[in-house]
């Protein structure tokens, strides 16, 4: 173990629970919301700060005790390349089965045929 | 551009992304790092049916900035809606028509969209000419539409020149 001075102790601790919160509330979003497109919402956008606050603690840590430590940015790069991907797909994937939404959602479609794969 | 360095961004990218594996900058991972990022870009630009260009770099610095921000803020944003007990929420399926064309500044949009405040792109029309929007708390839809125009849109419109 290395002694890290106290400021960093906070500073390292205060990110990676900030991190692991939001991981939390991105899971329990997916317990609470509504209908599967509300769903969705809750893990792709709460688990970018929650890897993100894990990643900024660790590229402190590392570079503090040992030298400087930036490789952990990759797993930013590739989170924000895929979250939204694999965020899009399942919506697709939800729209083409027409899950069923919950009563109040307005939908505002002009031409629905537009996103079906049904032949008009 | 030349013809050894055919896509500057692309190697550019590619030597970071090296560097950042290695997590150290020395004279062997630098050369070995120049290497790849002309050997890779050679080779696989036969493969790339789309041509891209970036035409303002520093804008599309700034557009990262502000999507980082604009993150943060919808992390925080989710959080409060998730933790708020029996908070009403106003599910909205919204057409968002879209004034880009090409599938790398249609793809960064709806990228874009997913990551940022409240909205997930589902769907691009069979025309390609509009995106379905899940917004998941949506007061006024045409607001909506509007912020994205003018927050993102407008910007890749820019960077793109498309």
């Amino acid at each position: 173990m290395t002694n890290l001075p106290l400021w960093a102790d906070l500073l390292i601790s205060f990110v990676i629970v900030l991190g692991a919160s939001f991981a939390f509330i991105g899971s329990l979003g997916l317990l609470r919301l509504p209908d599967f497109m509300a769903r969705l919402h809750a893990p792709t956008k709460s688990t970018t700060l929650g890897v993100g606050g894990v990643i900024i603690g660790s590229m402190l840590y590392f570079s503090i005790t040992d030298s400087l430590s930036l490789h952990e940015l990759l797993i930013a790069i590739f989170l924000f390349l895929t979250a939204p991907i694999s965020a899009h797909l399942l919506a697709k994937a939800g729209l083409h089965l027409e899950l069923e939404l919950t009563r109040n959602t307005q939908d505002l479609r002009k031409k629905p045929e537009q996103y079906s794969d049904k032949d008009s | 551009m030349s013809k050894f360095i055919p896509a500057p961004w692309w190697s550019l990218f590619l030597l970071g992304f090296w560097l950042l594996l290695q997590n150290k900058v020395s004279f062997g991972t630098l050369l070995l790092g120049l290497i790849l990022a002309i050997l890779i870009p050679m080779y696989t630009l036969r493969a790339r049916d789309y041509r891209t260009t970036l035409h303002k770099p520093l804008l599309a610095v700034q557009y990262f900035f502000i999507l980082l921000a604009d993150i943060i803020v919808s992390n925080f944003n989710i959080a409060a809606i998730i933790l708020t007990p029996r908070k009403r929420i106003q599910p909205a399926l919204i057409e968002f028509p879209l004034d880009i064309s090409g599938s790398v500044p249609i793809t960064i949009l709806a990228s874009t969209i997913s990551l940022t405040p409240g909205t997930i792109s589902a769907e691009l029309g069979r025309d390609g000419r509009s995106l379905l929007i899940h917004g998941l708390n949506v007061q006024d839809p045409e607001a909506t539409v509007q912020q994205i125009k003018h927050r993102y849109e407008r910007r890749l419109k820019e960077i793109f020149q498309c």
